[in-house]
């Protein structure tokens, strides 16, 4: 049972070839791994201004830092430079390639950068923003375009809606052209450049709807001096439900970028995902994991992880679920909330048991069973020779596990 | 007495019956004396599927099943490739007959799919669908009921109270909690979690206002969105019957998904926070603590005179 939730990001550079296999306009660029690589594409491009962009699955690149990850020293400000020489592409890329940068997005932990990108120069006349997203309350596909591009459009969103342009596809039939050409008007395009949007929106929802996108964003689109709409940027990420009908988005997952324990959970039917704090919960169903996590931090303690076992768990895949909250070196205690249904408590009391023999339980587990086979799984903790705590409550529990963990015993 | 949608003697459609889940399902839902009266799985029509109580006729089509059943409602347990044309089928087969409920218990389906399904679905005024990615429906009745979906029946009871919630076990919680306090439920409603779905809080809350059996509502939103913002807001201006609201997420992370396609916080929109005030806001009654919808109802109902 794979449960698909995560949304599958790809890397500008591939996001670009699949713009212009839509026929998007794009630069010419280069992918390169290395300094020697970043050269020879340098010298191949031909053109005497580049871009080298630094390719990580997180926004902000420009406005961001590399660092030395061993040292910890700053090398070079900015993820994104424009090189007008030779001599600088080969700054800029040894400066990159295997840094950490951060940005605003990546946290301050950053990511590893070991892509580059180097792109043909553009001399740009305007800077807009385009992006093209569900809408769950409209419930079909919305484009938003705004001239104010190349800036963070989530302040632009706050300071200026009105600078934001909207509007949605028809969820059989796509998107209209008059609406199109509405867009074009409302973002001051005129002539060539309003064709060239027109027919960038047109190939952005059908690339949006044939692959499965959950979101494509362009920040900065531009307009050239020549006229033209240049896709600067590509961020495309999509529905890893719809995975199985588009094979090759396994060729384009970069599992580096993935948190790799939350892509194991995945794989056995666990959805995690790991927060700071030093209670692990394990509980079924999202929204009663979720709701768990909020009882605990009420009573003064903090979630260490958000933890769904989904409503087909087995022994495996809960013992699974317990390794992976106990490889979290600060987790001090667990709470299991279980309100069986389709699960049935009892099994769920004798995995715990077996996991915590398995992997050796050193930390308090608090244990609250409600629904299906309750009284038989409070059963089984009773008669184990595990240290566990039992509690008929949501709020009893997490009481309980606060308490534990703070040392109160 | 009403409840909302299905009653106890709604006459049920199972698609997917020959599957694993869709034959478990048929079971549990026939055992709480459920009135299944049929099947559907494309090819195997004209097989039996012996439940606990009886047997059932496999249909090859939606329209085929409702023809010789005259079923009001299909409930969908198909895999989720094959969920948004299923959810298409019944619709179709629904609008001929002049209306129905589909009830979508498939996680995992496309957004996209959802997209085009829904818009299907809404263009028939009389056909509903709940879900996808949810526990389903269940009123329940004298003895047993009418339960369309996953959801443990024997923690049921006939009742007052109607519960709408975008969660499956938190949903179970929230019943639970009303029999902590002696109350039972009219019809619990699970809209599912995913970002593009049938049924929403609204239309939940409108039928319960209109719904005689129901006094007080129980409405469990979790974050992403903004339908608990919406819901609220609406509730505010046309309900009379006193609700109950939590919110679970207070503690997620911003930009991750927590387990349902469509909790998430996005841009900084969607928060636990944001949806409590708005409860607060139209007067509705907040639980912090989902072990306290017990007692937060019997407040709301003794401040309504119902108790």
């Amino acid at each position: 049972m794979f449960r698909g939730v995560i949304d599958m990001n790809i890397h500008e550079y591939q996001g670009k070839i699949l713009f212009k296999q839509a026929g998007v306009k794009v630069q010419n660029g280069i992918h390169c791994k290395t300094v020697i690589d970043a050269l020879s594409a340098y010298d191949n491009l031909g053109s005497k201004v580049v871009a080298v962009k630094s390719q990580i699955h997180a926004g902000g690149r420009g406005k961001g830092n590399l660092y030395d990850p061993k040292t910890g020293d700053l090398v070079m400000e900015g993820g994104v430079k424009i090189a007008f020489s030779r001599e600088e592409v080969k700054k800029y890329a040894s400066n990159i390639i295997g840094r950490k940068l951060v940005t605003k997005q990546t946290g301050p932990e950053g990511k590893i950068v070991n892509n580059l990108y180097v792109e043909s120069g553009c001399a740009i006349a305007h800077e807009y923003y385009l992006a093209l997203l569900v809408d769950r309350e409209a419930k079909s596909i919305l484009i938003m375009a705004s001239t104010e591009g190349g800036v963070d459009i989530e302040e632009v969103a706050e300071n200026t809606p009105e600078a934001i342009h909207k509007i949605w596809t028809h969820p059989t039939d796509g998107l209209d052209v008059k609406d199109a050409e509405e867009m074009a008007d409302k973002l001051g395009l005129t002539g060539d450049s309003k064709n060239d949007l027109v027919s960038m929106l047109l190939s952005l929802s059908n690339m949006f709807v044939e692959k499965d996108c959950s979101m494509i964003e362009i920040n900065p689109l531009v307009r050239s001096e020549s006229g033209e709409m240049i896709a600067l940027d590509a961020k495309v990420s999509f529905d890893d439900n719809a995975s199985y009908r588009h094979p090759w988005m396994d060729e384009m997952r970069d599992h580096s970028e993935e948190e790799e324990v939350e892509i194991r959970a995945h794989e056995h039917g666990l959805s995690y995902v790991k927060l700071d704090g030093n209670i692990g919960c394990l509980v079924n169903g999202a929204g009663l994991a979720m709701a768990s996590m909020d009882v605990i931090k009420l009573y003064g303690g903090e979630p260490a992880n958000f933890l769904d076992i989904g409503g087909g768990a087995t022994r495996e895949s809960i013992t699974t679920a317990f390794g992976i909250i106990l490889e979290d070196e600060n987790v001090e205690g667990i709470l299991v909330n279980i309100f069986g249904g389709i699960i049935q408590c009892d099994m769920v009391a004798r995995s715990v048991i077996e996991a915590s023999n398995e992997l050796g339980l050193k930390v308090p587990l608090v244990v609250r069973f409600s629904g299906t086979n309750h009284v038989e799984g409070k059963l089984v903790l009773d008669n184990c020779d595990l240290d566990v705590h039992t509690s008929s409550t949501l709020s009893e529990g997490a009481a309980k596990i606060v308490q534990l963990t703070r040392g109160d015993k | 007495m009403m409840s909302i949608w299905i009653h106890e003697e709604s006459k049920v459609l199972i698609q997917g019956i020959t599957g694993k889940q869709g034959t478990f399902h048929g079971t549990m839902m026939d055992e709480y004396r459920t009135n299944v009266v049929g099947g559907v799985t494309p090819g195997k029509g004209g097989q039996i599927v012996e439940l606990p109580n009886k047997n059932v006729p496999v249909f090859n089509s939606v329209s085929e099943g409702l023809e010789e059943t005259d079923a009001d409602v299909s409930v969908i347990y198909v895999p989720a490739r094959f969920a948004a044309a299923a959810i298409i089928e019944a619709a179709d087969a629904f609008e001929e007959k002049g209306g129905g409920i589909i009830v979508c218990i498939t996680e995992g389906i496309p957004i996209l799919d959802m997209i085009r399904a829904v818009a299907r679905v809404d263009g028939y005024p009389n056909v509903r669908l709940i879900g996808p990615n949810c526990p389903g429906i269940i009123t329940p009745g004298d003895e047993g009921g009418c339960k369309v979906g996953i959801m443990p029946g024997f923690i049921h009871a006939k009742g007052r109270i109607g519960i709408v919630s975008k969660s499956g076990t938190l949903t179970y919680e929230a019943v639970a909690q009303t029999m902590s306090v002696n109350e039972g439920q009219s019809t619990c409603v699970g809209i599912g979690g995913d970002p593009v779905n049938g049924t929403g809080f609204i239309d939940c809350l409108a039928a319960f206002e209109a719904d005689p059996q129901t006094e007080a509502i129980v409405m469990i939103g979790e974050i992403g969105g903004s339908a608990e913002e919406e819901a609220a807001e609406w509730a505010a201006n046309n309900m009379s019957k006193p609700i109950v609201g939590f919110v679970a997420g207070s503690t997620a992370p911003p930009g991750k998904r927590m387990g349902h396609a469509g909790a998430i916080i996005s841009g900084g929109k969607g928060t636990a926070e944001e949806k409590f005030v708005a409860f607060e806001k139209a007067g509705i009654y907040v639980a912090r603590d989902p072990s306290e919808i017990g007692n937060v109802l019997v407040k709301a109902l003794k401040d309504a005179g119902l108790r």
